[in-house]
């Protein structure tokens, strides 16, 4: 395997270049899912079929929760790559620890969420509307759910294996992928939530 | 017996027992036959765990053809049924499943594949590569695929088949109107198979994007490497609504959700909506590289340069533009009213300007060209004048108040047919005979394949050309039969006579096939047609490594330039090579998938998430894995290079 020292270590071999650039055109197919459930969300959420709508059964505080919490995890994650490229192994590990449990801590709020839509008579199957916002909560959450496994197995490797080219790679495409994630949460907090209140 | 019944064909006929019953043979004598000559560790070394771009693509190759014979088979049937007026062959129930997966099969089980099977062979060696971006990603986008394809095909002897077109459009496609198992077997067969496509889509941009030998900058890449570039753009940005488009559906079939159903707020036009967002941006990812094949084809054989070089790839890039901006021509007549239709109306007539520059670029292309005429070369001739009729009619579809007359006729039957047959297929065929001898090291024999190009067109003339009349004349499309006032029998006749030809242009390529395997001369060069670009510059057969040295291009026509201005291809000396290690994970979370999917389909919700449970534990395995490849030797590469120089 060639290293190019010049390069940071995620970047250092051909593989991980070309690795990096495809995780980038796999984010680019993954804003068409979300931008098609985005499309589908707004085609459907005035169908409300004498259920409830957004303004009766989404409660600010779990969002706001919600928001804060995915969006300091997005923060920590970059502090993780930031320390992964000053060599800090343990600083790495220490920062990506904090953002699988802020992540975990996001799907704990978001399953009581979706709870207490179900409490709320706002299940999968009640209206056009239930439906699509479930299924794109659901689809973001899912995101989130591997992402903390995905993440958990890297943490678990950089430990072992140290901060080698091969781990690098892993932990950036990964940091890629949760900054996405939040860059999607942004779209859903201001979409759904916010003029779903308004 | 309860739990076995659902399993049972809700509508049987002796003719689905009998394929029961051949299918159960078939597969006991495949796998005796391979116990019996002892092939099971070659079959699992050498194919089941490949990563080997070539291999994979052969496997592409055979999946397309026995694809195309399901198809086929089914084609047959619907113009058996049509050929004469209140025919009994089929009933309704039965005819409206063969058309609908006549369609699935025929579009996403076999065009697909036959690009796929093209793709992969061919890119890698056009662009100077040693394999795709991601090896083993592409072995598990080939087993997906194939599953998927598997899975569809069974639905007709277990449990039945899909019968609400192959558009599935709501609320048809809803548990009211079907009620069989057969469309959740659509849902899931195309959801899995279309995520294979949507990785194929991202190893090959970034396959294309950073792979290319030195010096081959973006507008010196061969032409059908081009077309593959901008296919799989449109794969990377259309398949993912599909992808959310089935997920809906099944959604809405299994779990109760209201997203395309009549009541509770659902909306059965979002669905034809999301189906041809992806659905029209997929026919232009058959057309393109099938246009990609018949440049390079129509340059080898005019013995020209392509004409237009950079108005065949700006072409190419305005039409995967375009291609997602005109989904709406497909339904007209549903309601959008007057300026939306306008403006569909408008998107889908200018697509005919960059296609049309493409089709005046071959024609200038053969303009004074040395025009040699050999099976690949026929194909691409009779391709322009046909395809151009489809293009045509195209056009006149594209009319949105003149496609009230055109709505769900046999017109717009015989106008996809006709730029998908001329287009897609004997593109699909012209590779097939031009890439050949680098894919077995022998060449097909030129006589029967003209025969069986001249038996296509004709058959193919023949089939489509009365569906225009009769749909002009009010024929509508996916009715199983007519009354004899209507008129219409003599035309279906002719169509029907027409698929019979078809079905024999067919034949003879199998025969040609075989005829070639016993009696072609092993005995020929590297570059047996005297071409152009990279691919054929290495050895026949392929080495695994591709390319000894990697070559080094300052020329549209890398090789060309090297056989007549004696330009240097090869400047390196041998170094040892790095190549991926075979992995039996893609294949194993194939079948994997395969059992997800049918756990899905029946509603088997124990295995659906055991099955859950095994893919997301291959996901762990690879993550966990420490798999660096292997390295073949500068000796191992000199010998295999001197035994290969040696063999001509």
């Amino acid at each position: 395997m060639k290293i190019d020292n010049s390069l940071p270590l995620e970047y250092s071999t051909e593989e991980n270049r070309l690795k990096i650039l495809g995780f980038w055109i796999f984010l680019g197919a993954e804003i068409m899912l979300f931008g098609t459930l985005f499309a589908s969300y707004f085609t459907l959420v005035d169908r409300t079929a004498g259920g409830p709508d957004g303004a009766e059964i989404f409660k600010i505080t779990p969002v706001l929760i919600e928001t804060i919490v995915l969006l300091t995890s997005s923060f920590t994650i970059g502090l993780a790559i930031h320390a992964m490229r000053l060599g800090k192994k343990k600083a790495m590990l220490a920062f990506l620890g904090v953002t699988l449990l802020l992540g975990a801590g996001f799907l704990g709020v978001e399953i009581y969420e979706f709870v207490h839509y179900v409490h709320e008579g706002a299940g999968i199957q009640t209206s056009a509307f239930t439906s699509i916002l479930l299924t794109t909560l659901g689809t973001h959450g899912a995101h989130v759910t591997l992402g903390f496994f995905w993440g958990l197995f890297i943490l678990l490797q950089v430990k072992k294996r140290g901060l080698t080219p091969e781990t690098a790679n892993k932990s950036f495409i990964f940091s890629l992928y949760w900054h996405f994630l939040d860059v999607v949460w942004i779209f859903i907090f201001s979409f759904i939530y916010l003029k779903g209140m308004m | 017996m309860d739990f076995f019944d659902r399993f049972a064909i809700p509508h049987p006929s002796p003719a689905i027992y009998a394929s029961m019953v051949a299918i159960g043979l078939t597969m006991i004598a495949v796998l005796a036959g391979l116990t019996y000559f002892k092939k099971w560790g070659y079959l699992w070394r050498e194919w089941l765990t490949t990563v080997d771009h070539k291999r994979i693509g052969i496997m592409y190759l055979i999946s397309a053809l026995l694809m195309l014979f399901r198809g086929g088979v089914d084609a047959i049937m619907l113009r058996a049924q049509l050929a004469t007026p209140d025919a009994k062959l089929l009933d309704a129930q039965h005819y409206n499943e063969i058309f609908s997966t006549h369609g699935v099969v025929m579009i996403l089980f076999m065009a697909m594949p036959f690009i796929m099977a093209l793709m992969n062979f061919v890119v890698p060696l056009q662009i100077g590569a040693r394999d795709v971006a991601f090896p083993r990603l592409n072995a598990l986008s080939f087993w997906l695929f194939f599953m998927g394809a598997m899975l569809f095909n069974i639905s007709f002897v277990i449990g039945g088949s899909p019968d609400a077109g192959w558009t599935s459009y709501f609320p048809l496609a809803g548990n009211e109107f079907s009620e069989s198992v057969g469309t959740n077997y659509y849902m899931i067969a195309i959801q899995i198979a279309g995520i294979g496509t949507l990785m194929t889509g991202i190893n090959f941009m970034t396959t294309i994007l950073k792979m290319r030998a030195p010096g081959m900058t973006l507008m010196k890449m061969p032409m059908f490497t081009w077309s593959s570039l901008v296919a799989n753009v449109i794969i990377v940005f259309a398949f993912p609504v599909l992808t959310v488009a089935l997920a809906m559906g099944t959604m809405d079939r299994l779990f109760g959700t209201n997203f395309f159903t009549t009541d509770n707020g659902g909306m059965d036009m979002l669905w034809a909506n999301l189906f041809w967002v992806w659905g029209h941006p997929e026919v232009y990812i058959l057309i393109l590289p099938a246009f990609g094949i018949y440049s390079e084809i129509i340059s080898t054989f005019a013995r020209r340069n392509l004409y237009g070089y950079k108005s065949m790839v700006f072409s190419m890039v305005i039409i995967a533009g375009y291609s997602f901006l005109v989904w709406a021509h497909h339904f007209f007549t549903m309601g959008q009213g007057a300026l939306t239709n306008s403006i569909f109306s408008i998107t889908t007539m200018a697509i005919a300007v960059p296609t049309g520059v493409k089709i005046f670029n071959w024609l200038f292309t053969l303009w004074k060209g040395k025009i040699e005429i050999t099976t690949p070369m026929l194909y691409a001739i009779l391709f322009i004048p046909l395809f151009t009729i489809g293009g045509v009619t195209g056009v006149m579809l594209a009319m949105s108040a003149a496609d009230y007359q055109y709505h769900n006729t046999m017109f717009l039957v015989a106008h996809f047919h006709n730029v998908i047959i001329p287009g897609v297929v004997f593109a699909m065929l012209a590779g097939l005979t031009y890439y050949w001898p680098k894919m077995f090291g022998f060449m097909l024999n030129e006589k029967l394949g003209k025969w069986a190009a001249w038996l296509l067109s004709i058959g193919f003339l023949l089939a489509f050309m009365p569906m225009y009349i009769t749909g002009l004349d009010g024929q509508a499309r996916r009715m199983y039969t007519y009354s004899e006032s209507t008129g219409y029998g003599p035309l279906n006749m002719v169509s029907f006579i027409g698929a019979l030809i078809m079905a024999v242009g067919f034949a003879v390529i199998v025969y040609n096939i075989y005829y070639s395997i016993r009696y072609a001369s092993r005995d020929i060069s590297a570059d047996p047609w005297d071409a152009r670009t990279l691919e054929w510059a290495t050895h026949t057969p392929v080495p695994e490594y591709n390319f000894a040295v990697v070559p080094q291009v300052n020329s549209i026509e890398a090789y060309w330039d090297s056989k007549k201005k004696g330009q240097v291809l090869f400047k390196d000396k041998y170094e040892k090579i790095h190549m991926p290690n075979s992995s039996g994970v893609p294949f194993i979370m194939g079948c994997i998938f395969f059992a997800w999917g049918f756990s899905f389909v029946f509603g088997l919700w124990v295995p659906l998430i055991l099955t859950t449970i095994g893919i997301f534990v291959c996901m762990a395995l690879r993550s966990f894995e420490k798999d660096h490849g292997h390295y073949i030797s500068v000796e191992e590469v000199e010998e295999t290079e001197t035994k290969l120089r040696g063999a001509k």
